[in-house]
């Protein structure tokens, strides 16, 4: 492993180690240039938090310069984890932000962003705005941004995968998008989020109604249709 | 009067006495409402804070320095909600307690410090069947002793019998905070493990006073 790591890295704090590690497994096969890392259940691998299991798990986190978003699933997970950032050298504490956030959609969706090399806010905001993807995904922040049609550029592209919209190629979308500088939707869907891809339930053969905006909207429509034309690599 | 290191370390030992006492008590009323751990949680966590201060070089330099050994072994070796509510009340009266003599007004502070500790971390409030509901009229109590002219001794009992009042109030409660909340009406008719252990701990407290 030489690959450079993301600049923000996850913690995923929860009472029972299976869950942390599963957690990490699923977010990581998304967004493999993550540092995730799982502090799940006690010391001698019981249900419960582990004060110093958080403590190491964030320490190496914002090793090398990184910053840290933390999930957690109970409650004494988010005392624990809140214990240790205030005992935590300011240095290292500073760096890092506890998301109020599903454990397992805010797992996805923030390592998604992180590996595209969102900053600090950044991926906090995603884990945060993945609670919200259980609802309408009408009222994505990048819909409520879209003050007029002015600026918005258009293009429809069919789908080609036989598993339709799912949670890998949403991934790529996700990855590949934050790496311009452009709003866009899908059919609606914030693109930047795995989660409200994932939840249009695009199946094959479905025309994909894309729209960008900002200034590499050309850019990230481009390249948005090469991918789903080209089947994500998949077919 | 006043209380020293030695009433510190007396009460530690006493509190490592009382929830190894009332260990299966603790694990029986957590059943009925929550995980059932908080017995076997307090009992493991103070057993290591008894271990390490055994292990101790030399007698602590002040109060601060007892206390802020049992917040950071508590957070360490509990592993559910106690260990980080419990552990900063130890942390936040630590810091309000770096002298060698606690007078009546002394163990004021330390004890709101320790509740504020509590409500910082937990953000309950009065009435949500938690061990707030015992540090509270605890704190209340102790204020009202101290202004009275009460003793150390006199305070700290005075803060044990109101904690012990504040946790049978607990009962009929309806818990909206913690584990207990899941069960909603159902939390009612019990009461709160959190809030009969803080009892034990401010008694150990008052009987090392006295």
């Amino acid at each position: 492993m030489t690959r450079e790591l993301a600049p923000v890295a996850l913690v995923l704090v929860s009472h029972s180690r299976a869950l942390a590690q599963g957690a990490v497994e699923l977010a990581g096969q998304m967004a493999p240039g993550v540092l995730l890392i799982a502090a799940g259940g006690t010391d001698d691998g019981g249900l419960g938090t582990s004060y110093e299991a958080v403590e190491r798990a964030l320490v190496e986190a914002t090793q090398d310069g990184r910053s840290a978003v933390v999930l957690t699933d109970l409650g004494s997970a988010v005392l624990t984890t809140e214990s240790v950032l205030e005992l935590l050298d300011e240095d290292v504490a500073s760096r890092v932000r506890l998301a109020d956030a599903p454990f397992v959609e805010g797992a996805v969706a923030a390592a998604v962003t992180a590996h595209g090399g969102a900053d600090l806010g950044g991926v906090l905001a995603s884990a945060v705005h993945a609670g919200s993807t259980f609802g309408d995904a009408a009222e994505s922040p990048a819909q409520a941004g879209a003050s007029s049609d002015d600026g918005v550029l258009r293009a429809v592209a069919v789908l080609r995968n036989p598993l339709g919209l799912h949670a890998r190629p949403a991934a790529v979308v996700a990855r590949m998008l934050a790496a311009y500088d452009a709003r866009v939707r899908v059919n609606g869907a914030n693109a930047a989020s795995v989660l409200e891809l994932m939840k249009l339930g695009a199946k094959q053969g479905v025309e994909l109604h894309i729209e960008t905006e900002g200034p590499q909207a050309a850019e990230a429509r481009d390249a948005l249709v090469a991918a789903v034309e080209g089947g994500f690599g998949e077919v | 009067m006043t209380l020293d290191v030695a009433w510190a370390v007396d009460w530690v030992r006493r509190s490592a006495q009382t929830v190894t006492e009332h260990r299966q008590e603790l694990i029986e009323l957590d059943r009925q409402i929550g995980d059932g751990d908080h017995g076997e949680n307090l009992f493991r966590g103070f057993s290591a804070v008894v271990a390490k201060l055994d292990a101790l070089p030399a007698e602590p330099a002040d109060i601060g320095e007892v206390l802020r050994l049992v917040a950071t072994t508590l957070m360490s070796t509990v592993g559910g909600a106690a260990g980080p509510l419990y552990g900063t009340a130890y942390l936040r009266a630590a810091k309000a307690t770096g002298v060698t003599q606690l007078d009546s007004h002394g163990v004021v502070a330390l004890l709101e410090a320790a509740l504020e500790g509590i409500v910082a971390r937990g953000k309950a409030t009065t009435g949500e069947k938690t061990m707030v509901d015992a540090w509270t009229p605890a704190t209340e109590a102790a204020v009202t002793a101290a202004d009275g002219g009460a003793s150390p001794a006199e305070v700290l009992a005075a803060a044990a019998d109101a904690a012990h009042e504040g946790a049978e109030a607990t009962i009929p409660l309806v818990a909206t905070k913690g584990r207990a909340s899941y069960l909603g009406e159902r939390s009612a008719g019990h009461l709160d493990p959190g809030a009969r252990s803080t009892e034990l701990i401010l008694r150990a407290a008052a009987q090392a006073a006295a």
